[in-house]
């Protein structure tokens, strides 16, 4: 069990700032997911924590001990990237006893670490193939495979569905969920763009914004509890409706945030009156887009099917107990 | 391998790469020290002395005598002495840069219009590419050595064709003549080399984009303006780096001069004529004089055309 | 009518393109097959197949000493260089240090010297290890420029490489030799063998030095010993013999770069447009 411990962690390219200060207690055995939009330094945070990059400034401890500057292969992680990044030249059994070659461990040993975890990831049988005469889904499992092989404490990885088609992406993030339970004593640190995979696959969440931490929380932390306008329209699907203008300044705030399934449609006389001007059906339930004098449609979302007509004008109240505020500045009013 | 996380103090991996990368590179600057920079140390250092061939530990320093000196006569009278006034050295000099200009000007005009021809496609494109390279591929003594069969004056091919088409009514001796040595040469490394710059240019124009030109086709603009407008300008970085190459090549030519016209005063340029001095002559300093010459030219030209023309030979090296 | 006119010309500069190149080799065999007088009478298509010519060169000891010769020195310098280059162009290309891009550019400069401005001080330094008139001289002196030239080609081709590869391969625990050796090197079959030919075919080629540190006949390499043919006097050059010998010195080569073609391009390439 590994506690990931970041304090005051800074990266410069150059003059390039990419992390501006991040404070960060990663706990042992948690599943993190770091999500935030591209560029705003995820892949470089996670490639800090590896020491595939070097930290400008600040410390980085595992179990309170500072690494720093410990090289990648002592700090006992493992990486699984986006483009798997196998040994196109090696057999997919080579692929995954290379750390162990290189660690000089016994052939038995090997066998027995390499076969268990092909075992786990169903690849057993393609131990003698090469990367090439893979599929992508196979590849990322064996990718997998290498790093569940080193037997890591802490399991890092960086984007690694974004190259799988939807299908398989689905079938991977359970794969990796159900590896998370099996594998109770590792850190997994998991970098994503998705908020879809943040949510379903995290214990916590670290929303980054431009080299800094926005939020730290459970998924339901995140979604129930935003602390800024930013992370509320960057959880949750659909976005969470996020008003400005004189519907704020009735409640006291610059932005009022309140998410489609908050929303009530109600017969009369609601807080809110448009018209529906576009609407979107998923079977199981459907959003209605209203305009209501915003700068963007209001979401709507109701279970079932679809009742209210294009173009009907309606009226709508949201649960006021389910109401966000933002100030001026975006930060969550409490 | 799954050493725990409380390590003591290890190398950060970045000064382990860098670590690594001085020893990576210690033995092959070691080796370039040895056979390049200690050797031009040593002939610029000849240069300066009056070593001879013979007895390559005896000379003096004689301070740049090799180069240029100067005595007065009791009769008033100024001799000046040394390579810069040397009529040969100078005569040499005019051959190579004359050499060097024409050889690469027509390579790169031949090797262009070589290099559009093969970027069409036609049936047999491959085998085309193919027999362009065999020039490329044949040594230049060997090329040397069949061309001066060819251009033989009594049983050469060439002057034949010429008499059957009439362009010369008497066969020429081209590689003794002094009027046409040069002309021998020339054609021997226009040959020989028109296919390196085919191919540098062809690489060029397959980078340029293929919509570029199907743009043009639906503007309607006429084939010629494409390529002086697009394809020009388009081509020149990759133009320029085999320019420079080809002329590094071409102003240091030893060997086709040497074996195709040996002892022509047309066309001795500057790299036979310091061999000669330096070996044959057992005027070593004084050939090391000219040798350093030829390097400072060098340099020189390299500076400049990096200068006129920044550019960025080290290419992504920055990156 | 324009266009079959048109296509037509295409064609026929296409034809006088291939001639052209290919004509003097075609020559050089025809007259190789010829002897006596026949090797006098100026004709355009083989007119005789008189094998005596190569009889005479395979059965000169020193024409095949000479092969032997260039032979290893080309196939030693090659060695050479790319035992050295590997290393030293992974650390060109893949680590980051400073004054990295001045040490290109100095070996680039190093590639660029003409040779002549070294000759002198190779040859104290040839006389002065005691090697003079033998491989070694030779072996030693083409570092000068197959090293320069394989250093180059190598870290353009190494750039290219997948960084996240290599990160893997950190994260495996493999040290910068580790990597090169295993995961590298492995990687690089295509580009090691299109430079090493390159390189060998350089050597291969080189006249100053071999003519320069050489003195007896058996010492010389190919280029040396074709330059050096004669007949009893100036005006008997043994022309068939001296087809005979170049024919030979030249087929392997062009079967070698007519098999590596393309490859031979890229890596010409990588040396000069891309770089
Ligand atoms: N090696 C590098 N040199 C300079 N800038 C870099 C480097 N790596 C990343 N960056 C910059 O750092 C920022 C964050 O990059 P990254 O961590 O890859 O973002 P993300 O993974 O969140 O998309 C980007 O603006 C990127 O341009
Ligand atoms: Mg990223």
């Amino acid at each position: 069990m590994t506690q990931i411990q970041l304090k005051n962690v800074r990266k410069k390219y150059g003059a390039h700032d990419v992390i501006k200060g991040v404070d960060l207690d990663i706990r042992a055995g948690e599943f993190m997911v770091f999500v935030g939009p591209s560029g705003c330094g995820k892949s470089t945070l996670l490639r800090l924590i590896s020491g595939l990059e070097e930290i400008t400034d600040g410390t980085l401890e595992f179990d309170g001990a500072r690494v720093n500057e410990v090289i990648p292969s002592q700090r006992g992680v493992a990486m699984v990237f986006q483009s798997y990044a196998l040994y196109p030249h090696m057999s997919v059994f080579d692929n995954m006893a290379f750390g162990l070659k290189l660690a000089k461990s016994s052939k038995d040993e090997m066998h027995a670490r390499v076969r268990a975890a092909a075992e786990m990831l169903q690849i057993d049988h393609l131990l003698d193939r090469k990367p090439k005469q893979l599929s992508g889904g196979q590849r990322q499992r064996v990718a997998i495979g290498r790093a569940i092989v080193r037997d890591p404490k802490v399991f890092l990885f960086d984007e690694p569905l974004s190259n799988l088609d939807a299908a398989l992406r689905v079938a991977t993030r359970l794969e990796i969920a159900k590896l998370h339970h099996e594998m109770t004593d590792v850190t997994m640190v998991y970098v994503t763009h998705d908020q879809v995979e943040a949510m379903t696959l995290a214990d916590r969440i670290c929303v980054l914004r431009d080299g800094m931490v926005e939020q730290v929380g459970t998924p339901e932390e995140l979604y129930d509890a935003p602390n800024s306008t930013f992370v509320a329209g960057f959880i949750g699907s659909p976005k969470m409706n996020l008003l400005a203008g004189d519907i704020a300044a009735a409640h006291d705030c610059a932005t009022l945030g309140i998410r489609a399934e908050h929303i009530d449609i109600t017969k009369a006389d609601g807080l809110w009156a448009g018209k529906v001007i576009h609407t979107e059906n998923l079977g199981s339930d459907h959003y209605l887009f209203v305009e209501i004098g915003t700068a963007e449609p209001l979401v709507v979302r109701q279970p079932g099917k679809q009742q209210i007509a294009l173009g009907q004008t309606i009226n709508l109240t949201p649960q006021a107990a389910m109401i966000h505020r933002f100030d001026t500045g975006g930060r969550a009013i409490l | 391998m799954t050493a725990t996380p409380t390590v003591p103090k290890g190398r950060s991996l970045s000064a382990q790469r860098k670590r690594a990368a001085f020893w990576f590179l210690v033995p092959m600057l070691a080796a370039l020290l040895f056979v390049a920079a200690w050797p031009l140390f040593r002939t610029i250092y000849f240069s300066f002395t009056d070593t001879s061939l013979t007895s390559l530990y005896d000379g003096k320093w004689i301070g740049f005598d090799n180069y240029l000196s100067y005595r007065q006569l009791s009769s008033g009278k100024v001799i000046w002495r040394g390579t810069l006034v040397d009529p040969a050295w100078w005569n040499a000099v005019w051959n190579t840069v004359r050499f060097a200009f024409v050889s690469v000007a027509l390579e790169t005009v031949l090797g262009l219009m070589v290099a559009l021809v093969l970027h069409r496609n036609f049936v047999g494109r491959g085998w085309v590419r193919a027999a362009i390279l065999i020039p490329w591929a044949i040594p230049t003594i060997v090329s040397a050595k069949m061309w001066a069969w060819m251009l033989n004056d009594q049983f050469g091919i060439i002057n034949d064709m010429l008499l059957r088409v009439g362009l010369i009514d008497a066969k020429i001796a081209w590689t003794a003549n002094i009027e046409t040595a040069m002309i021998a040469v020339l054609i021997v490394d226009v040959w020989k080399t028109t296919p390196f710059m085919a191919l540098l240019c062809l690489a060029g124009l397959q980078m340029i984009p293929k919509d570029i030109y199907e743009a043009a086709k639906v503007d309607g603009i006429s084939a010629l303006r494409v390529f002086w407008r697009v394809t020009l300008p388009l081509l020149k970085p990759a133009l320029m780096v085999a320019v420079i190459f080809r002329s590094l090549d071409a102003l240091r030519v030893f060997d086709l001069v040497y074996v195709l016209t040996p002892n022509s005063k047309a066309t001795k340029t500057m790299s036979v004529i310091a061999r000669e001095n330096l070996i044959e002559f057992d005027r070593f300093a004084y050939g090391s004089a000219q040798s350093t010459l030829l390097f400072a030219l060098i340099a020189i030209f390299v500076s400049l055309y990096i200068w006129l023309g920044k550019m960025d030979l080290g290419g992504k090296a920055d990156q | 009518m324009m266009r079959y006119l048109k296509s037509v010309a295409f064609y026929a500069v296409v034809v006088v393109i291939v001639v052209v190149s290919v004509f003097p080799f075609y020559y050089a065999i025809i007259t190789s097959f010829k002897t006596g007088t026949a090797l006098f009478s100026i004709d355009y298509l083989p007119t005789s197949f008189d094998l005596s010519n190569y009889r005479g060169v395979l059965d000169s000891p020193n024409f095949i000493r000479s092969v032997l010769n260039s032979v290893l020195i080309a196939g030693a310098t090659v060695g050479f260089a790319m035992f050295l280059a590997v290393t030293a162009s992974y650390a060109l290309a893949r680590v980051r240090f400073r004054g990295r891009a001045l040490l290109l550019m100095s070996i680039l400069a190093v590639s660029m010297f003409p040779q002549i401005a070294v000759l002198a001080g190779l040859f104290e330094l040839v006389r002065f290890l005691g090697i003079y008139n033998t491989p070694w001289a030779m072996i030693m002196s083409y570092t000068i420029f197959t090293l320069p030239f394989t250093v180059w080609v190598l870290t353009t081709f190494m750039r290219d490489l997948p960084l996240e590869i290599e990160e893997a391969a950190i994260i495996d625990g493999a040290t910068p030799w580790d990597i090169v050796s295993k995961v590298f090197l492995p990687l690089m079959w295509p580009a090691l063998v299109t430079t090493g030919l390159l390189a060998f075919i350089g050597a291969w080629n080189e006249f100053l030095f071999a003519l320069t540190f050489t003195a007896s006949e058996s010492q010389r390499t190919v280029p040396v010993a074709i330059a050096m043919l004669s007949g009893s006097s100036e005006f008997e050059m043994p022309w068939g013999t001296l087809m005979a010998a170049s024919v030979l010195v030249t087929v392997p080569l062009i079967i070698l770069v007519l098999i590596f073609q393309r490859k031979i391009v890229a890596g010409l390439t990588a040396g000069g447009v891309k770089g």
